[in-house]
């Protein structure tokens, strides 16, 4: 049963990777890809009605993992606090960036939200990827089953690791671009005219960085984490992961400049797919690792009881079925390219 | 104290307070806004698709609020109250993914369409959409509530080896009596905010001139649902709440009324200061035997006083629960009043030309998230100083890895924050407001013509 809700928090947030993903990337190149008003309002017409659900999916994930793995919950968000405020007060710099700038007239106040929105998207992509690499390297966990990072140490990896060092900004840079990509994928599907052509363009730039920082990353997890192969060499069917990786690296590099945009996006997605259930499934049954590996924090000594676990499979499996309908809905009733003129931004 | 204890309580108090703001109007607009939907698609009346339309950009703004200051909730259980969340996890965490599950996934995707696409969906499937955003928002009301019930009165439970309490039935847990009064109160209350500050909207049109016929729309919704909700407060969820709270956590009454010994023929406290040295409330004004007959409907009927329980199990802060109590009951009751004259001179047709009563509602307006925040004060007061009631006691909940110095620190950074956020959405709501139902045309010229 824990296993099975292991995969499942691994699902939502590839889920929310994905998903909310595209609308970090479209804020990190808004600045630089939209070049008049109007271009910048259809970038956020084409996230408007669709960004705050994205962003459900980090919730319902955070509450999908305190229900199912309440010590991991605890022991992560306050070994992690500073850097959880710090993404806490973004996501609120971001949604009002998104939401507010339209509601105040002026030329001044729409550079102020614009660049607000921008940079907490920048920084959010960022950090994301960093906390995934602290989770990869491990974290300083002793026998209490708890920790505190501070925000860096000396960008080693000794003992005593802090959020941000050499392996952790590796990763947030990957994550950066990653989602960089990710998001001109999405406005180019969804724009047309000298937006759409500029997003492309991005996408364009953005591979050969994102190749690169996808191999060293590969590399440089194996330098760190030596033990990060048992699983694959366990389990043959583990190897489709890399190959899914460069498979949809390939697709992008050929669907994009062929303007192929769903083909692009879609490949994008993939290869966040990809690497996400490939960190997963190296991790298993580790949870969160600890840099003293007999300090683990696993599957097994984090799950909830077995009767909540079971009972909650119940409502999950209803829950996620009715979300899934809601988003099909969402996506279908805006689908095609962004139209300018109707309703607010 | 231990100064992270009460650096993580109050982090956690002042989130807590601050986002409660927005979420109570946004319950009660979602309902209102159905009902001006359903009327407008029942009559066909483009005022009442205006004013929804209205609402719905004032709910837009109020809701991006509630959703960007409620993100840290979820957060804190885990980042301040560690100790807590590994004990009680396995339980409170059905609730809390729940509410992600089916509440917030459904409010988000049908906000979307109601605010974007009344073009794009015909006015039946918009007004589902509606629907829809209340259903969510008053389901997610619902497992916060369920949340704070079993921190409040636990069910559902048994104690595992391991030292944490984890789920041993669903519907137990999940149906705890104690959600059932205390969602009914807390809901009823969310809509005296909506309904309040609705009529306020529609109070400051009529007394500037503006936007005549939807004002009254305004003020009549506003002060029938205040109406109603107002008496709901009181009788019968006030009531079952209290006597809830009379039943299971006895010493919290006590408190909460300020009796200090227990007695027959209980006196009711309306004002006075509670003098906790000396086990006594200073210039009291009270109703004799009134306290017994409220609690257990007889005069005479013994009520356990604070005496009768162990000095470690007192809230720790009585005052201030004695005073959130009674600035809660109190405000309700005025409620009542205001509401029952406003509904009469709407009965007589003399509500929209009655300067005084107009400038009564529309100050009126932030008194009911007086009452709501005293409310929430004094639930989870009368609460300490357990954090699980009778299971975990509040000051073995924080998080042990989180000094003080760091819980100060963001503490600091969210009231900064926060206050920013205060700011602009008293901005936004007045842009709002001085934009009005109408945005195509000018608002004054619009209401010569009439």
């Amino acid at each position: 049963m824990a296993s099975l809700w292991f995969w499942i928090v691994a699902v939502m947030v590839t889920a929310y990777a994905v998903l909310d993903g595209f609308d970090l990337g479209a804020g990190a190149i808004y600045l630089i890809a939209a070049k008049e008003p109007f271009e910048r309002r259809k970038i956020l017409r084409a996230i408007g009605p669709v960004w705050d659900g994205n962003e459900v999916w980090l919730l319902a994930a955070g509450g999908t993992l305190y229900f199912a793995f309440p010590r991991l919950y605890a022991s992560s968000f306050s070994g992690f606090y500073l850097p959880l405020m710090m993404v806490l007060w973004l996501l609120i710099l971001r949604a009002i960036g998104i939401e507010f700038g339209a509601h105040i007239e002026g030329v001044v106040w729409q550079e102020f939200f614009d660049v607000m929105f921008s940079i907490s998207s920048i920084l959010l992509a960022l950090f994301f990827g960093v906390a995934l690499g602290n989770v990869v390297r491990g974290v300083p966990l002793d026998s209490s089953g708890y920790f505190f990072e501070p925000l860096w140490t000396n960008f080693k990896l000794g003992a005593q690791t802090g959020i941000l060092d050499w392996y952790t900004v590796l990763i947030g840079a990957v994550s950066l671009v990653t989602l960089t990509a990710h998001g001109s994928y999405y406005v180019a599907l969804k724009t047309d005219g000298d937006l759409g052509r500029r997003a492309r363009g991005f996408a364009l730039l953005c591979w050969p960085v994102q190749f690169f920082l996808t191999c060293s990353s590969l590399v440089a997890t194996f330098f760190i984490r030596p033990g990060i192969l048992t699983n694959y060499e366990e389990h043959v069917a583990g190897m489709l992961v890399p190959i899914v990786v460069f498979a949809s690296l390939g697709l992008m590099l050929w669907a994009n400049p062929s303007g192929r945009e769903k083909l692009a996006f879609a490949a994008s997605s993939l290869y966040i797919v990809g690497m996400l259930v490939g960190a997963a499934f190296a991790l298993y049954p580790a949870v969160l690792p600890a840099r003293d590996r007999q300090y683990d924090l696993t599957i097994y000594n984090t799950a909830a009881g077995s009767h909540g676990l079971t009972v909650g499979f119940i409502w999950w499996t209803l829950g996620a079925a009715l979300a899934v309908a809601y988003f099909a809905f969402l996506y279908r009733m805006f689908r095609g390219k962004v139209e300018l003129g109707e309703g607010h931004y | 104290m231990d100064s992270a204890l009460l650096v993580h309580r109050l982090h956690f108090a002042f989130t807590a307070t601050f986002h409660y703001l927005f979420p109570q109007l946004t319950m009660g607009l979602a309902l209102l806004i159905v009902a001006l939907k359903t009327i407008g698609l029942r009559r066909n009346d483009p005022l009442y698709h205006e004013s929804a339309r209205f609402w719905g950009k004032i709910f837009g703004i109020n809701f991006v609020l509630g959703v960007v200051t409620g993100i840290p909730m979820e957060f804190q259980f885990g980042t301040n109250w560690s100790q807590f969340s590994h004990f009680a996890g396995g339980v409170i965490g059905q609730t809390l993914a729940m509410e992600g599950m089916f509440a917030f996934f459904l409010e988000s995707t049908f906000l979307g369409l109601f605010l974007y696409g009344e073009k794009r969906l015909t006015p039946r499937a918009h007004w589902l959409s509606a629907v829809a955003v209340f259903v969510g928002s008053w389901l997610s009301g619902y497992f916060i509530i369920a949340t704070d019930a079993f921190m409040q009165h636990p069910t559902g439970y048994f104690l595992a080896a391991d030292g944490t309490v984890q789920l041993s039935s669903f519907w137990a847990f999940v149906l705890n009596p104690w959600a059932g009064w205390q969602y009914a109160h807390n809901m009823s209350g969310a809509a005296i905010t909506g309904a309040f500050v609705m009529a306020a909207v529609g109070a400051f049109y009529l007394l500037s001139g503006q936007w005549t016929e939807h004002a009254r729309i305004f003020v009549k919704a506003g002060v029938i649902a205040g109406c109603v909700f107002s008496i709901l407060q009181l009788y019968p969820t006030g009531d079952g709440q209290g006597r809830l709270v009379a039943n299971l956590q006895p010493v919290t009454l006590a408190a909460m009324e300020g009796l200090f010994q227990g007695q027959p023929n209980a006196p009711l406290v309306l004002v006075g200061q509670p003098n906790e040295k000396e086990g006594k409330i200073d210039n009291p004004l009270v109703v004799p035997g009134l306290l017994s007959m409220l609690t257990y409907k007889r005069w005479n009927a013994h009520v356990q006083g604070l005496d009768a329980f162990p000095k470690q199990n007192w809230p720790g802060n009585i005052p201030l629960l004695y005073y959130s109590y009674h600035i809660m009951v109190g405000l309700g009751t005025i409620f009542i009043a205001v509401m029952l004259v406003a509904v009469f001179m709407l009965w007589r047709g003399w509500l929209f030309h009655t300067k005084w009563m107009l400038w009564i509602l529309l100050l009126s307006a932030p008194f009911p998230y007086i009452a709501n925040t005293a409310g929430w004060m004094t639930a989870e007061l009368g609460r300490q100083p357990w954090l699980v009631y009778g299971l975990m006691r509040t000051e073995t909940g924080y998080s042990k890895a989180v000094s003080a110095g760091n819980g100060m620190f963001t503490l600091l950074g969210f009231m900064g924050i926060y206050t920013v956020l205060s700011i602009l959405f008293l901005f936004l709501l007045r842009r709002e407001i001085e934009i009005g139902p109408v945005a195509e045309v000018n608002p004054r010229v619009s209401a010569e013509a009439r």
